[in-house]
């Protein structure tokens, strides 16, 4: 999968798309007068650029070899000249370099504060957007936009754009002063520049495309190596080290292969500029050098052109790295916009109702029909009421649509026909954040974030007390093993809770839920087969605690569970054909009783 | 002083690393050699083209002939079309030799991650050992690279330049000679403290993806507790820590180039000031002065880049050192002088004998002790964390025992070479490991040039073979991270074939039924007690029904034998065996209730699938 996004990632178009640009002037706008204050800096930059070599030909002209009025002064007058020249070459200089700094900084600045406020956008709509999408887009894909992307639109204020509009009015200026001094020997020395754009945009090409090449390489080195060590017993015990090596050094070949022909274009392009630039400099040598001789331009002015010919090709230089970052920025900027057009499935509806307090927990279904690809129907027609304060099971195959209905009532997605009703109110009149707040949810993977114990039981709540937390702990069989943590309640636990066993985060799981209190509670508790039989055992007694006095839907693989709730719902391929008691339904001889056998008997 | 003492610190650890990279330069050195040539033809070719611009100038200031300016013209070009020639064969050669030389090393790499044991992986993280078959290897690159490319090419350039400033005037060569030597200063100076800033950076940047990471993986429970806004507030706090970094460092950054321009733009402040006053006192030439401006504009980025290989060398040589960490890390588990290349496997009788682990301070084993006859079975069972898994990785020497001894057919089991000992054993991980490769592959694991048929067989044993129809190409549909996703139970139906496939003498389950829903298992079951005829076979289960027909069952309580013998011996003992027993039982107990009931499947297939999620 990896190798599959990552060429998808690499996809490059134009380096210029005025729609883009567009866009990306709306989170430029509230920094205008930053970017006002940093184009005014790398204007007058280039202007001191430009101001050096102007000032050593004058000081040539003037009192180095001196050429009409300057050859009337005094050898002492000259030196002094000099002295005055190279003082004001400093003081330049100086100028240029606070100019320079000051220009960097601003844009750097003005980068990072975009990208902050790019990151948080994405973060934000990413919060309002419905499972479903998250169910289409892998973590590792969110995360390239959120991290890589939007480095790649810095590089393309700080670096790209920026640098490049320094470059473009440098050769400008530069190509401006030439024309001044000598309208003729700037002409002849412009000849080399069709040809080098030419030379230039050839080699950019085929620079973009190895250095990519090479790219996919490199990650088929990675994802090589990631494999081998996960599987790294298995290989051994099956004695395959040889011949896995066989394939390695085959993929390691073609990495360096490929990267030879791009080192081939790297070494090749500086030679080839710098002989574009001797072209350049042998041109001045010979029409300049003509016209000197016959007193046609200065010497300060023949000067000044070898000096300007060095300068003008250095940004050439770097077009080609240039307008890769451009390409880079506007392929990223596109992957960012597509994410931030992406409507939220499940929205808000602007004249919200609200639930009557105190919250009862009522739920109803109505003739409910729902499915997540259109035509392919999960549920159908599904109607039934939970009583406030009662429990009900749903029990049936795989695939017969348990998950959903429970992800329906805390309204993770929209039901597409009928009405889902808690206390007599449609849920999708109830704003989602209310809602939620009233039907608890344990999930299937019981999913503990990197932080305290604590935090994980209260996660952002401040209103949940460290009292409340023991206790829900307590309640739930999970502070005897907490306590035993070093540290405790703050005892801190890595991404994605290693260091717990399944069993231990599920009682974390449920600690939350009852921290939280909420009025209806959905537990999904499908098959952990690798909880040793003392935390089932814990698990089982905290499952009925958590059901008491709340309404409770549960999905449950423990037979004990199924005996306690006082009300069994059977689904079969989205309809529900069953429902009673669990004795009532067993001598029904139906899908329950099937379904039984196999589940929950051994 | 203090950066004296760095650059020689600096240089000894280039030259230990280029000592310990000796194999790879000599196997390479007639055509680094010719790199060199090239590096040191293509610099001193460089002092040329400013000279011809001097004597060209010269040419017109002594009212020399319009017709050598064309000469000069045509002598400057065909100059610099040779050093090009030069220039692109000292980089193209460099760069290429040490392209090569990363191959090799990390081909020695990947040889030695194969050979260690799995203890050495489980201690590092993966990310970690990736990045030194990646990253670390560019390093090395560089090092190699850019990194001497550079040295030599500033060497020569700096040494070569103020050899020729100095024949031209003495005086003004030592101007440029105390001016330009504060780039590499500035610029080494700056950049050690820009690492340390930047790495502040890149630690908050884990911090802001590692937040984003959680919260898109954790986005249902975000969503059912309504924690949408709190986190993004959480999320802020960290993205603005981030940009606050950033400035900082950036503080520093944007200074550095405007630095490096500076110091340059004073060399030629002065030189056009001390080399102004000598061109009117007639003690050089106005074409000397412009050469000499040239060559300061020459030694720029020679000057730049001594600090920037410093850097390299520093980066470089902390990176070998990661990757000695790992070439020069002895695998413990290796064959040694113990090993006795005659000793086999012929039969399969197992003898463990008061084995004992310590792991952390913890005993996970204690003074265990058993037989396992040829051809017999035993089961494993016990608690989570009890040691079984650890028991039967001592078997596949993936550990060694603190104390004790195993024998296997009456060899003690490190005198049996490994490849003789893997192959006697067939092994089942509780977490099935399958490659991104085809599922035939995978199944031929053991032996790649498995037919078709024994394929075939080995899936029907595990039961993965019903479900087969349903991959999209059958026995060649890819699975694995780049292919189809398999349920747990799949992935372990797969991990048996596997080990049937391979027909080992020694047959080890790790609790590799544990996601199988029990009609699959019982399937499973029957068709290995056929398969095991003849072989000896360990199994570690949760459930009575898997293990209650082996030969010999064994309950492990926190690292020790508690009970040990057949299925109705341990219940006639009532302890563990016979609390678990009674505990499964229960489900029992209630179907008995609804009376007899007749033996039919419902829907297996989705059954098998258990594991997934809807």
């Amino acid at each position: 999968m990896a190798a599959v996004f990552f060429q998808e990632d690499e996809m490059l178009g134009k380096a210029y798309d005025s729609r883009i640009v567009r866009r990306l002037w709306k989170y430029i706008k509230p920094y205008w007068r930053r970017l006002l204050l940093a184009m005014l800096f790398l204007f007058s930059t280039s202007v001191t650029d430009l101001l050096g070599p102007v000032i050593v030909a004058i000081a040539i002209d003037s009192y180095i070899t001196p050429t009409g009025a300057g050859t009337a002064l005094s050898l002492q007058a000259r030196e002094t000249g000099v002295f005055h020249s190279a003082a004001l070459y400093i003081g330049i200089l100086s100028l240029g370099f606070t100019l320079r700094y000051l220009q960097g900084y601003t844009t750097a600045v003005m980068g990072q504060l975009i990208m902050f406020d790019m990151r948080s956008e994405i973060f934000a709509h990413l919060q309002s957007l419905s499972l479903a999408f998250f169910d289409r887009n892998p973590v590792g894909r969110l995360m390239t936009r959120i991290t890589n992307d939007v480095d790649s639109l810095n590089q393309l204020f700080t670096s790209g754009a920026v640098e490049l509009l320094g470059d473009v009015t440098t050769l400008v200026g530069i190509m401006i002063v030439m024309l001044i001094y000598n309208l003729k020997l700037a002409l002849i020395t412009f000849i080399v520049i069709p040809p080098l754009l030419f030379v230039v945009s050839r080699f950019q090409g085929a620079m973009r495309d190895s250095f990519r090449a090479q790219r996919i390489r490199l990650a088929r080195i990675n994802a090589t190596i990631a494999e081998i060590i996960s599987g790294i017993q298995v290989l051994q015990l099956f004695n395959r080290e040889k011949q896995s090596f066989e394939v390695f050094r085959n993929i390691n070949n073609d990495f360096r292969v490929v990267s030879r022909r791009s080192l081939f274009y790297i070494a090749l392009f500086f030679p080839v500029i710098t002989i574009f630039s001797s072209a350049a400099t042998a041109l001045v040598i010979w029409v300049g050098g003509g016209d000197a001789l016959h007193g046609i331009i200065t010497f300060g002015a023949w000067v000044l052109f070898f000096q300007y010919i060095d300068r003008f090709f250095l940004p050439i230089r770097d077009l080609a790295d240039k307008y890769t970052t451009l390409q880079t920025a506007m392929a990223s900027s596109e992957r960012i916009f597509r994410i931030l057009d992406e409507p939220p499935a499940v929205q808000d509806t602007p004249e919200p109702l609200h639930l009557a307090e105190p919250v009862r927990g009522e739920i109803t279904f109505k003739n409910v029909w729902f499915a997540y690809n259109e035509g392919e129907w999960i549920l159908k027609d599904v109607s039934f009421t939970i009583p406030a304060g009662k429990s009900v099971a749903f029990v049936g195959a795989t695939g017969a649509g348990k998950t959903s209905l429970i992800s329906l009532i805390s309204r993770f997605y929209d039901i597409q026909k009928g009405e889902i009703l808690i206390d007599g109110v449609n849920i999708k009149d109830i704003p989602q954040r209310e809602l939620r707040q009233h039907v608890g949810a344990v999930l299937q993977d019981p999913f503990i974030f990197a932080g305290d114990i604590a935090f994980n039981i209260r996660l952002h709540e401040s209103r949940i007390t460290d009292e409340q937390i023991y206790q829900a702990a307590a309640y739930v069989n999970a502070a005897p093993f907490i306590e035993q943590l070093p540290g405790g309640y703050s005892h801190v636990v890595n991404e994605r809770g290693a260091g717990l066993s399944v069993g231990q985060k599920q009682l974390i799981a449920f600690a939350r839920a009852i921290a939280f209190n909420p009025e209806m509670l959905l537990v999904m508790d499908e098959a952990t087969s690798n909880v040793d039989t003392e935390t089932e055992y814990l698990i089982q007694d905290a499952l009925e605690k958590l059901m008491k006095g709340r309404t409770s839907i549960i999905i449950a693989h423990r037979l004990s569970t199924i005996r306690n709730v006082d009300h069994i719902i059977v689904l079969h391929k989205g309809q529900i054909v069953e429902q009673g008691a669990h004795e009532q339904l067993l001598n029904q001889r139906g899908v329950y009783y099937r379904l039984y056998e196999l589940q929950y008997s051994h | 002083m203090h950066c004296m003492q760095a650059q020689i610190f600096i240089f000894g650890v280039f030259m230990s690393g280029l000592y310990y990279l000796r194999d790879y330069l000599r196997r390479h050195a007639g055509i680094i050699l010719l790199g060199f040539g090239f590096i040191i033809a293509s610099n001193l070719l460089g002092l040329v083209l400013p000279y011809i611009i001097a004597l060209a100038i010269d040419n017109v200031s002594n009212h020399g002939l319009s017709s050598q300016t064309f000469i000069f013209a045509l002598i400057l070009l065909g100059t610099a079309l040779v050093t090009g020639v030069f220039q692109l064969g000292a980089r193209f050669i460099i760069s290429a030799t040490s392209r090569d030389i990363e191959f090799e090393i990390r081909n020695n790499l990947y040889k030695h991650f194969v050979k260690l044991e799995l203890s050495f992986f489980q201690q590092r993280k993966l990310g970690d050992l990736v990045a030194r078959a990646t990253n670390d290897m560019s390093a090395i690159r560089m090092f190699l690279g850019p990194g001497i490319n550079n040295l030599l090419n500033t060497s020569v350039a700096i040494l070569a330049t103020f050899i020729v400033m100095a024949t031209i005037n003495l005086r003004l060569m030592l101007y440029v000679l105390v001016i330009l030597p504060l780039m590499s200063i500035v610029f080494g100076s700056l950049n050690s403290r820009l690492h340390k800033s930047y790495r502040k950076v890149q630690d908050q940047f884990g911090e802001v993806s590692a937040k984003a990471q959680e919260n898109f993986s954790g986005i249902r429970v975000v969503k059912a507790y309504a924690q949408e806004r709190e986190e993004l507030r959480s999320f802020n706090i960290t993205n603005s820590e981030y940009v606050k970094r950033s400035i900082q460092f950036l503080r520093l950054d944007t200074l550095l180039w405007p630095a490096m321009y500076m110091i340059s733009g004073i060399a030629a402040a002065v030189l056009l000031w001390q080399g102004g006053a000598d061109v009117i006192q007639g003690r050089i030439s106005l074409g000397q002065l412009v050469q000499f401006n040239t060559y300061v504009a020459q030694l720029t980025w020679p000057m730049i880049s001594l600090g920037w290989v410093t850097n390299l060398f520093q980066q470089g040589s902390a990176s070998l050192a990661r990757i000695r960490e790992v070439l020069e890390y002895q695998p413990e588990i290796a064959d040694n002088a113990l090993t006795n290349p005659e000793a086999q496997i012929t039969a399969g009788a197992i003898s463990v004998q008061h084995v004992s682990m310590r792991y952390d301070n913890n005993d996970v084993l204690q003074d265990i002790s058993f037989e396992v006859p040829a051809g017999h079975s035993l089961a494993i069972v016990g608690a989570t964390g009890a040691g079984k898994s650890t028991l039967v990785n001592l078997l596949t020497r993936t550990f060694e025992p603190t104390e004790g001894a195993i024998y296997i057919d009456g060899n003690e089991i490190r005198t049996i070479p490994l490849e003789e000992l893997h192959k006697a054993i067939g092994y089942v991980p509780q977490e099935s490991f399958l490659f991104s490769m085809t599922l035939a592959e995978n199944v031929a694991y053991g032996n790649p040039e498995m037919s078709r048929e024994e394929i075939t067989n080995a899936l029907d044993i595990s039961q993965l073979s019903k479900d087969i129809a349903d991959f999209p190409h059958g026995l060649d549909t890819i699975i694995g991270e780049r292919g189809v996703t398999l349920s747990g139970g799949q992935k372990q139906r797969s991990g048996i074939a596997r080990a049937v496939a391979k027909n080992p003498m020694i047959l080890i389950l790790d609790d590799s039924l544990s996601s199988v829903d029990t009609n699959t298992e019982a399937e499973i079951l029957r068709r290995m007690r056929v398969f095991m005829k003849n072989r000896t076979a360990i199994i570690i289960a949760h459930r009575i029904s898997a293990v209650k027909e082996m030969d010999n069952i064994i309950v492990l309580a926190d690292g020790k034998i508690t009970e040990q013998g057949t299925h109705n011996e341990l219940i006639s003992k009532k302890g563990f065996y016979h609390a678990l027993y009674r505990r499964q039982l229960l489900g029992e107990e209630l179907s008995l209730d609804a009376g007899n009931l007749p033996n039919e499947s419902f829907d297996a297939k989705t059954y098998s699938n258990s594991a997934t999620n809807e």
